[in-house]
């Protein structure tokens, strides 16, 4: 996926489970103040991304750091590469000596 | 103590024939049946009953998301139908809010729906990984009246009894007699439910359930009638505002009608069969305290679901009690039986039979069971002056409660 695409799947997905206009989906949103989330949508919010991207988040301590919709695009985005490199690493390790 | 006088400024419903009383009312004259063939029940191996009395489809989003997502269809019915009540009632979020004004409301059970959403996924994972958040609020026992109270806003008491079929009469009953010992002024009674095609499997296995209608779905069920086969579960809510009159008087609102009397006892014979006896003490005991005599009542709304037993063992009571004179009919024929809320939406239906001078008879009633009790059955919608009227709750649990309304407030 590419960055734009990763970032179009969190906001259709934060539209579709919390009701959101295309409009009030800026990154500089506060998801409290601007988007009317709470600390029960919030349970819900890692639910959402966990079936988006198919990743275990609940555990995550940058989790909590979360406040606007542009942290969840960059946790996101910084999430997906970490996993990208680590696949690359086991990638690299499973293909042996090649003599 | 002196006890207050308590009356009803407010109805509200959502009902298999509309939503709201308009369309509840011109629906029961037209003689409008809300029971349809419901796919959802193919899906269940060996059920013989594939009828269902259902609410219109409402999404709810008028009630923001913040409310509704703690909601299964049960509170959005109860919560659409307080918001009519209310405005009928003239009463505001101030009235809701301050404390003197509270909620009774009860389902059958919590929202099956839910739960089987919730165990499709832990049945195979184990894991509460998709466990969302207000799961709980969808499924807790006071979901009903506990969300209408958030959504509202309101602070009184909010209490959430559950008895089966007889909820409606008993939160009615209830409000009753907590506006009357002075705890609250108003109260929002009644009930709701959701279809799910469990409810109808549970008639179905007791050999309850109707199952030979089943191609001609508006002709069950049919209460009192001889080729009667059983109950068609349905859905949606009934509220009533109950106030003390004094209240009433004071903000200057109109009066549907006051409540003069409610009993409610069990019977420990059997969980699920009825007894007219107990029946009976229940309409006598109600009427003593409406302090009025079985001639003085104008109309008996049944609880009459056109089960085998449980018409003929109405009638014996309500013959013992009234003779053969008084009019009866259930309206089960219309709107299917919708548990919880059925006694709310029937009295509601009542009360505005009161006002409205027009006695709904029993749909689908064609030929009257033999083994039923003489009692006057009408056919048609009669124009007529109806100043009292006896609404009956019956349930398995061997629950029954009786209302006893009358039109105005002359002593």
């Amino acid at each position: 996926m590419t960055d734009r695409e990763i970032i179009e799947t969190i906001n259709k997905a934060m539209q579709d489970e919390f009701e959101l206009s295309p409009g009030a989906m800026r990154p500089e949103a506060q998801l409290t103040t601007d988007l009317g989330l709470d600390s029960l949508d919030f349970v819900d919010m890692v639910i959402v991304l966990q079936n988006a991207f198919h990743m275990k988040i609940r555990d995550e301590k940058a989790i909590r750091e979360i406040r606007t919709l542009g942290d969840i695009h960059q946790f996101v985005l910084n999430k997906h590469r970490e996993l990208a490199a680590k696949s690359d690493q086991t990638t690299t390790d499973n293909r042996g000596p090649t003599t | 103590m002196t006890l207050r006088r308590v009356v009803v400024t407010g109805l509200g419903v959502v009902s298999p024939i509309g939503r709201g009383m308009p369309a509840l009312m011109d629906g029961l004259v037209a003689g409008k049946s809300g029971v349809v063939n419901a796919p959802a029940l193919s899906v269940i191996k060996d059920i013989r009953s594939r009828v269902a009395a259902l609410a219109p489809d409402l999404d709810g989003r008028e009630i923001p998301r913040h409310f509704r997502r703690s909601m299964s269809k049960m509170s959005i019915y109860a919560t659409l139908a307080c918001q009519e009540a209310l405005l009928q009632a003239g009463l505001t979020a101030e009235h809701c809010a301050g404390g003197r004004l509270g909620v009774v409301i009860g389902s059958t059970i919590q929202s099956t729906d839910a739960i089987e959403g919730f165990f499709r996924d832990y049945l195979t994972t184990h894991a509460i990984e998709q466990m969302r958040s207000t799961l709980f609020f969808q499924i807790m026992n006071h979901s009903c009246a506990a969300n209408v109270a958030q959504t509202l806003g309101i602070t009184g008491r909010t209490v959430a009894p559950a008895a089966a079929c007889a909820t409606g009469g008993q939160t009615v009953g209830f409000g009753y007699e907590w506006i009357a010992s002075g705890k609250q002024d108003m109260m929002l009674c009644g009930g709701a439910d959701e279809f799910h095609p469990l409810a109808t499997a549970v008639f179905d296995v007791v050999n309850a359930a109707s199952t030979r209608y089943n191609d001609r779905p508006t002709m069950t069920p049919r209460p009192f009638d001889r080729q009667r086969d059983g109950v068609v579960c349905g859905e949606g809510g009934g509220i009533v505002v109950l106030e003390a009159l004094d209240s009433a008087r004071a903000r200057g609102v109109p009066v549907l009608a006051e409540l003069l009397g409610f009993a409610t006892v069990s019977t420990p014979d059997s969980i699920s069969n009825p007894s007219a006896g107990s029946m009976e003490e229940c309409m006598r005991l109600a009427l003593e305290e409406a302090k009025l005599r079985p001639e003085q009542v104008d109309y008996v709304n049944a609880h009459a679901t056109a089960t085998e037993l449980g018409d003929i063992a109405e009638s014996a009571a309500i013959h013992r009690v009234f003779g053969h004179s008084v009019p009866v009919s259930s309206l089960k024929g219309h709107l299917g039986h919708t548990m919880a809320a059925s006694g709310a939406i029937e009295l509601a239906a009542t009360i505005a039979m009161l006002n409205g001078g027009r006695l709904i008879p029993t749909l689908n009633l064609d030929e009257v069971e033999p083994q039923c009790a003489p009692l006057r059955l009408p056919r048609q919608v009669e124009s007529v002056s109806l100043r009292t009227a006896v609404k009956n709750c019956f349930a398995f649990g061997g629950i029954n409660s009786t209302l006893v309304i009358r039109r105005d407030t002359r002593d």
